[in-house]
């Protein structure tokens, strides 16, 4: 009979594990949906960059107020989770309080951390709440957050906040139970920030105390799993994405767009330029720049998945600031969820991107990728190195090359740089009219 | 007394002869008539201080960068390619250009096609004669004390990280350079790149230019300083909306120099 909550502790433990291998390899699918890209060289700057944007919070500085308020919780996620170990021990072991004993009165400064933490984070927590439904901070009110981006940002507070408190209704009732010398119950040293919530659970039996404490453990630890669980199908990925994400991130200057290798023996030919024949002609030529998912990047759906959707890319954007349709926030939203509607239509014997949607056309239109002006404000903005104009660039490139459905404007601009070489109509023998009136001037 | 030389690389390669440097003058600089006086001023600056130069002249062609962005990335690299053709041609080693968009275009992107460059931007140009001491500036021209805003071009300051030189440039001339609340890595876009020079915006509620011209306004400089031709369009265009165009100027950095030097 005193196995029980170890064996049920074990079956959801388990399950929870099981579930999420699976979603992982869901996701890893859908990811790997993208085209295959190297980005594997530098290694060193690459892991310098992990840990100066994804573990050291760098671009998150650039707002001040959020990024102290996100601070917390970060390192509340990260610091809190050395107890979960601690709950996981317990769970398997049928213990309470594993490490007490072993610690000692390190045991008690550890759990007032954690508790301080808890605080910051259930703060934290509020007044983004606050932010997001009550001052109604500008980016989080976009067309592209109504119905579920914005449920879902309010459950992971909501939720982070409900953690938290369980924490210290755990320790609170657990600390009366060991003063009142009941068996099993460690006493501590006092702990701070859960002793204020004492005189809720004093009057209580000791019956009563334990079904709260238990209550609270249990509701913690599976609150936990949940979670993680439930992190895998919201935007709140970012919080394991964001390192493998700022590790590929984009090394070269901003201003270089990718090269088309592709097209390049065909220019050379055009132009009389001997050229080799490739060594190894491609197997399949796929179409010229991204109508749908699998034609970008497999980083660029890493980025999708790793957006949170906080909009800072979207406050900066030129377009966005004067009322264009074009979002780039909304674009890896896009990005991500054509990639899920894809990936589940597989998983169900499906047709999968022959579904007769695409990303191009079906979650972004021609009026949103003609609107950018390359910019690289987004991409500055982005707390996680996503890059957002390389999506739309592409989307450009097969719009114009594969439909040759570009603005009217941009097809004259075409022409004109095809017969004048330059984006104007202008005569190519009137280039060097402005060297003239200079030539004709005396020096000075 | 002499006049102002515009050397050509193919006059200069008939003589045997090779400058150090090619000023790549681009199309706005060669066509758009209020740029082309931002080219003549660099030209005459170039000349004044001795540096050896040539341009290609009529060989010249769009780098390509507006047909890239716009997604015709085949035209884009017949135009590179050809010019490359043209500069490897001359074994051109060195390239300034008055214009971002070039300077992104043909330092970062003409590499993968075989033209490989020491690539600088007039104002990194600008800074290093006037730290070398080959530029001497006046400081006592139509521009001392007074207040000058820069403008940075998305595609000198994020897309390639230039942020300083344009203002130690505007800082020689004694003047009091003032920020616009969106500036360097925050600065904003004046809306016309990723070729949207070319077309007219979609469909919004305000233009980019007139957003940014504000911010530029804001500052109460008397003059908005840029280093790019498109930017040069926009913020004049933008001033005319706000009708300040008496009151407030907006000039290229060689020109603030040529102004002062006198020439």
């Amino acid at each position: 009979m005193s196995f029980l909550p170890q064996i049920v502790f074990l079956i959801i433990f388990g399950a929870a594990g099981y579930i999420l291998a699976k979603r992982v390899k869901f996701l890893k699918r859908n990811i790997l949906l993208g085209k295959a890209e190297t980005r594997n060289d530098q290694s060193e700057n690459r892991w310098k960059t992990m840990l100066l944007v994804a573990f050291g919070q760098k671009k998150m500085f650039k707002k001040f107020i959020p990024a102290i308020l996100h601070l917390f919780i970060y390192v509340g996620f990260v610091v809190i989770n050395l107890e979960v170990l601690e709950f996981i021990l317990d769970g398997i072991l049928g213990t309470h309080r594993l490490f007490a004993p072993i610690l000692g009165s390190a045991y008690t400064v550890a759990m007032n951390l954690f508790e301080f933490l808890a605080v910051a984070v259930l703060a934290a927590c509020i007044i983004f709440l606050i932010r997001r439904n009550i001052l109604k901070v500008e980016r989080f009110q976009k067309p592209e957050m109504k119905g579920w981006p914005a449920l879902d940002g309010n459950l992971i507070l909501v939720i982070e906040s409900v953690l938290m408190l369980a924490i210290l209704t755990m320790n609170a009732s657990d600390q009366i139970l060991a003063a009142r010398g009941v068996e099993h119950y460690t006493l501590l040293g006092t702990l701070t920030f859960s002793a204020p919530l004492k005189p809720i659970f004093e009057g209580m039996s000791d019956g009563a105390l334990i079904f709260i404490e238990r209550l609270a453990w249990w509701f913690h630890i599976i609150g936990i799993l949940a979670f993680a669980i439930y992190v895998t199908y919201s935007k709140h990925l970012h919080i394991f994405l964001a390192f493998p994400n700022t590790w590929y991130s984009n090394l070269k200057p901003k201003g270089e767009m990718a090269n088309m290798p592709e097209v390049t023996n065909e220019v050379n030919m055009m132009l009389g330029i001997p050229t080799e024949a490739p060594a190894d002609p491609p197997a399949e030529i796929g179409r010229f720049g991204a109508k749908d998912v699998n034609d970008l990047s497999w980083v660029n759906v890493l980025n999708a998945y790793s957006c949170t959707e906080c909009g800072r890319c979207t406050a900066e954007c030129p377009a966005n600031i004067t009322g264009k349709e074009l979002s780039p926030r909304k674009i890896m939203m896009n990005v991500r969820d054509r990639a899920e509607e894809v990936g589940k239509s597989i998983d169900s014997g499906g047709p999968g991107l022959e579904d007769g949607k695409s990303l191009l056309g079906d979650y972004i239109s021609k009026e949103e990728i003609n609107a950018c002006t390359s910019c690289n404000a987004c991409v500055e903005a982005c707390p996680v190195n996503i890059d957002p104009l390389s999506i739309i660039l592409q989307m450009r490139r097969y719009v114009a090359m594969e439909e040759s459905g570009s603005p009217a404007q941009w097809n004259s601009m075409f022409q004109n740089m095809e017969t004048s070489f330059s984006p104007w109509k202008f005569s190519p023998q009137d280039r060097f009219n402005w060297a003239e009136s200079v030539k004709d001037e005396e020096m000075k | 007394m002499s006049t102002y030389k515009v050397p050509t690389m193919a006059e200069m390669a008939s003589k045997g002869e090779s400058p150090e440097v090619l000023f790549w003058v681009g199309c706005a600089g060669s066509f758009d008539e209020r740029y082309k006086a931002v080219t003549q001023a660099f030209v005459k600056i170039l000349n004044k201080v001795g540096v050896s130069f040539a341009v290609l002249g009529p060989e010249e062609t769009c780098t390509g960068d507006p047909a890239r962005r716009a997604g015709n990335e085949f035209l884009f690299q017949m135009q590179a390619v050809a010019n490359i053709q043209v500069m490897n041609g001359y074994e051109v080693k060195k390239v300034v250009t008055a214009c971002p968009h070039c300077f992104n275009t043909i330092k970062n992107e003409y590499p993968a096609l075989g033209g490989n460059y020491e690539v600088i931007h007039h104002s990194q140009f600008l800074q290093q004669l006037i730290n070398e001491g080959k530029v001497t500036l006046k400081g006592g021209g139509e521009f001392k004390g007074k207040k000058i805003t820069f403008h940075d071009s998305c595609y000198l300051g994020r897309a390639n990280n230039v942020y300083e030189a344009p203002r130690e440039v505007i800082k020689a001339l004694d003047v009091e350079l003032v920020e616009m609340k969106r500036c360097r890595t925050k600065g904003l876009c004046c809306g016309a790149g990723g070729a949207q020079m070319f077309k007219e915006p979609e469909p919004g509620k305000k233009y980019i230019n007139v957003e940014r011209t504000e911010d530029a306004l804001a500052t109460g400089a008397s003059a908005i300083a840029v280093g790019c031709p498109f930017c040069l369009t926009m913020m004049t265009d933008g001033v005319k909306n706000k009708e300040k165009e008496s009151e407030v100027k907006v000039y290229d950095l060689a020109e603030m120099i040529a102004k002062d030097m006198g020439i």
